[in-house]
């Protein structure tokens, strides 16, 4: 599905990543964690070119990204994204926020993509919501908003970039309740993440990442209860 | 028209000397009304003008090619930093000799007029301002906004289309505002270009009938009138555009 092979990328002189590399099959539900600063959320935002790679390579679906003449709407099609403040065009309603992309990028018929839509803010629970806009929103609801606007487009593959950090502990539930939904549906998700809760509970594979390489992996059993690395220890001990 | 108002201004002139002539006497009525609509024709086509320049300058302002960004830069500079009536008559009497003559049978004329000169020189001039303040509008649009379109899909194009400038205009409408009334108020050098608007036809009057401070008054009122209305109209438009819990 995603396969990310020894991926190098710079900042100008700061190297970020060094040489990550990462598997991750149809339906798997992926955690990416570790501490800021270690090249996580520009990881994931490699994988839909919203950063360009220096080494390596990613393919998602057997197109692959580090190309010079990217298809990228073609990659954008198969890849949705989360981000940590939502994000969302505030000047169209949370239903609009939904079906803008099927429409302009898809091209696809308005009234086929407003039932889509409508499935959607049922799935993501926010039945009522339709016509507000997002500053009448709570960052739960937003976020959701969010998912719910990434999902319309049909991807395969959904990448979440720390989609909970900007939210209060009870609001974290209903976004995280939703993500959960999707995982079980079988959607392919990576996640970067600081719930570790919701890892051990959700993720098939947990990566844990610092200063730019992969330090440990494994399946969340193991790696929560029996971490190898000093590193990983140390961090899972501050966490946990 | 003519015969509702006309007594009273024949009355107000027999008796206290002041003389609104172009409302009792048709000659002078005809230029007058004449007048009126050469002003609000030239107003809407520079404002128009001024806009589609402005969005094509800061469309330009945020593309990859250097030239095309060094050039619109040099654009505003020059049209910022020069006086609006000095460019009006760069515009019409020296690029417009430059320009071919139209045969119009047995005298040759150019074949953008005065009234063409006077939509492009104030349209380019307003355009500088109004470029500069659609980019402040851009910038005012949060990268990560641009970025999950990007993310969905949107080419660069239509992210500008049905992102960056709804949003990026909500933010610049009152500096637009400003800058749409000075332009309204800047159509009045036309005159100096011989176009027969408001200003020149006005002074046309006075010079034949020797009533400067009547036409002041009138010239007085209908500008505010028309400025009146433009802010009226754009206020309306901001109030429209307003989204509950943005900005």
């Amino acid at each position: 599905m995603v396969s990310i092979k020894d991926v190098h990328k710079s900042f100008g002189d700061l190297e970020v990543l060094k040489g990550v590399s990462m598997d991750i099959m149809k339906g798997e539900c992926v955690c990416i964690i570790g501490p800021s600063g270690s090249g996580k959320s520009t990881l994931i935002r490699c994988v839909n070119a919203l950063n360009d790679i220096q080494g390596g390579s990613i393919t998602v679906e057997g197109q692959e990204v580090n190309v010079p003449n990217l298809d990228k709407l073609e990659l954008r099609k198969k890849v949705g994204m989360v981000f940590q403040q939502y994000n969302l065009f505030p000047h169209k309603t949370a239903l609009k926020n939904i079906m803008m992309a099927p429409i302009h990028v898809l091209k696809q018929d308005e009234k086929e993509v407003e039932a889509h839509a409508r499935q959607l803010i049922k799935k993501v629970r926010l039945e009522g919501k339709e016509n507000g806009y997002p500053g009448e929103l709570s960052g739960g609801q937003q976020q959701r908003v969010a998912i719910a606007r990434s999902l319309a487009m049909s991807p395969d593959v959904m990448l979440f970039d720390e989609v909970t950090a900007a939210l209060d502990p009870e609001t974290v539930k209903e976004v995280l309740v939703t993500i959960q939904d999707l995982a079980a549906e079988g959607m392919t998700c990576i996640l970067v993440t600081h719930e570790m809760g919701f890892a051990k509970e959700v993720a098939n594979h947990v990566y844990f990442t610092d200063k730019g390489v992969i330090v440990e992996h494994g399946p969340p059993d193991t790696f929560f209860n029996d971490a190898k690395d000093p590193r990983t220890q140390e961090f899972l001990g501050q966490i946990l | 028209m003519l015969d509702i108002i006309g007594p009273f201004f024949k009355n107000l002139y027999d008796t206290t000397g002041w003389n609104f002539i172009m409302f009792y006497e048709q000659y002078e009525y005809d230029r007058f009304v004449d007048a009126m609509w050469v002003s609000v024709k030239l107003i809407v086509a520079c404002l128009i003008f001024s806009l589609i320049v402005g969005f094509i300058g800061a469309w330009g302002q945020g593309a990859k090619s250097k030239i095309l960004r060094l050039s619109i830069a040099g654009y505003i500079q020059f049209f910022r930093n020069t006086p609006p009536f000095i460019q009006l008559l760069v515009f019409y009497f020296v690029i417009g000799t430059l320009t071919p003559q139209v045969d119009m049978g047995g005298y040759n004329e150019a074949i953008i007029g005065s009234f063409g000169w006077a939509v492009i020189g104030m349209g380019f001039f307003a355009g500088a301002f109004n470029t500069e303040i659609f980019r402040s509008g851009i910038e005012a649009v949060p990268t990560s906004t641009v970025e999950a379109a990007e993310a969905l899909g949107y080419s660069r194009m239509k992210s500008y289309i049905y992102i960056i400038f709804p949003l990026a205009f909500r933010v610049c409408l009152p500096a637009l505002n400003n800058n749409l009334v000075n332009l309204l108020k800047t159509t009045t050098l036309a005159y100096g270009i011989a176009v027969p608007e408001m200003m020149y036809t006005a002074n046309q009057i006075w010079s034949d009938n020797v009533n400067v401070p009547e036409m002041m008054i009138v010239l007085f009122i209908y500008y505010i009138g028309l400025v009146g209305i433009l802010v009226w109209g754009m206020h309306r438009w901001e109030q429209k555009m307003r989204v509950p819990g943005y900005g």
